[in-house]
């Protein structure tokens, strides 16, 4: 049970697949400019990464390593597929905004880098528990600075106004950069220098020391 | 001709596959330490891109789309195959990755050897799906895929140049401990990238 927890656990905070291995960054930078496109790409990628992780895994001692690359990419690919079919079916408006994104999810790497690392060597029901907390890992980053971006830029939370836009007699002057795609980045960024504030261990080294200056007269 | 050059200017800056839409990030944020990776990755991709474009735009137009299989049997004159999209332009991207390293290491060896373990790498970069999948929302025809296929790459090439250019000073600085690293990396990003949206005011 505790390690059922870890699994599902350990990729939020502790491993973050977006902020600490650096995987699946396409798409969480354009998708997040309002939160009910961030939710639905969220559970597109919870979906898609705890599926092919069980599959990968079922499969795993038939699949000849040569072409394991290949097996992963189809068994993505159709998984991809379906989500994309139900969001046109039951979705379209926000199927349209995600545009090719959905798509993407094919080649984002949270969903293939799980596929290899975890789910070729562990049982099926841990993979699939480690594909739903990858997932939720990159999905409550996506929710975080679709939050901001959506308040800020619009003044809104899921579409119901928050902060009163002056244009309808508020007070709440919308910042037009925050619906610009570079805001992601900085928002991504703090966000990365709040978690490493707090869990000091996933700082990075140096990769050498700067010399003290010795010419005195210039110091 | 003057509308391919547009296309070409407009998928080199204005669209940026990097800085516009985001598309390669993994890549782009964890091989742009040097240089000279950089350029390497960069050629890569715009080879890749420059194929796999025009070859993924024959697929759509003469096998998936609506009436397209009518040149083997009329009868299959109302199949539509389009949602076997995605599955196919992931194979055709896989298998021409593939060929085109085996092809570089028996004719070509000194670019294999510079290109060396890029290539592989590229297979799972979204910029090439990314790519092909905007050629087909877009609707372009051979011609217009060929050269947009070159103008993505180039404009993928340019950008993780400038990000590698940028990183190999930025290693001197004095960076906040939580920054360092990947923090400081995706401001630096977030400030190319607002520089590339002055190009977005150019009308072609």
């Amino acid at each position: 049970m505790a390690k059922t927890k870890e699994l599902l656990f350990d990729p939020v905070i502790n491993n973050n697949p977006i902020a600490l291995q650096v995987l699946g960054i396409c798409s969480a930078l354009a998708v997040t400019s309002s939160m009910w496109v961030a939710l639905v790409m969220s559970l597109a990628v919870i979906a898609v990464t705890a599926f092919s992780s069980l599959f990968v895994s079922v499969i795993r001692s038939q699949i000849p390593s040569s072409i394991r690359i290949i097996v992963q990419m189809t068994i993505i690919a159709s998984l991809v597929i379906v989500v994309d079919q139900i969001l046109k079916a039951f979705a379209y408006e926000i199927s349209k905004q995600l545009s090719v994104f959905v798509g993407l999810i094919i080649t984002n790497c949270i969903v293939m880098g799980r596929a290899e690392a975890f789910a070729m060597k562990n049982g099926p029901i841990d993979s699939f528990i480690d594909g739903v907390g990858n997932g939720l890992g990159y999905g409550a980053i996506l929710m975080v600075v679709a939050f901001f971006r959506e308040l800020f830029g619009s003044g809104s939370l899921f579409g119901m106004e928050v902060l009163p836009k002056v244009t309808e007699g508020g007070w709440y002057y919308t910042n037009g950069l925050m619906l610009l795609p570079p805001s992601a980045f900085f928002i991504i960024g703090f966000l990365i220098w709040g978690i490493r504030a707090w869990k000091t261990a996933q700082i990075e080294r140096d990769e050498f020391k700067i010399a003290p200056n010795t010419k005195l007269k210039e110091a | 001709m003057e509308h391919f050059i547009s296309l070409f200017i407009k998928a080199v800056f204005v669209e940026n596959m990097a800085l516009a839409f985001f598309l390669g990030m993994c890549t782009f944020l964890a091989l742009s330490k040097n240089i000279k990776t950089a350029v390497g990755l960069g050629v890569a991709v715009v080879v890749v891109l420059a194929i796999t474009v025009p070859v993924n735009n024959l697929i759509l137009n003469g096998l998936l789309k609506e009436g397209a299989l009518t040149w083997l049997s009329p009868a299959l004159g109302d199949v539509d195959l389009r949602f076997l999209g995605l599955l196919s332009y992931i194979g055709v991207i896989a298998a021409l990755v593939q060929i085109l390293e085996m092809f570089l290491d028996k004719y070509v060896p000194a670019l294999y050897n510079a290109l060396g373990v890029f290539l592989p790498l590229i297979t799972v970069n979204c910029a090439i799906l990314g790519a092909s999948l905007f050629m087909v929302e877009r609707d372009y025809t051979f011609g217009e895929s060929v050269v947009y296929g070159l103008g993505a790459g180039v404009g993928w090439a340019l950008a993780i140049t400038a990000l590698a250019g940028v990183r190999e000073k930025l290693k001197y600085s004095d960076v906040p401990e939580g920054l360092k690293g990947l923090g400081i990396t995706f401001v630096t990003v977030g400030l190319m990238s607002l520089g590339f949206m002055s190009f977005s005011g150019v009308s072609l």
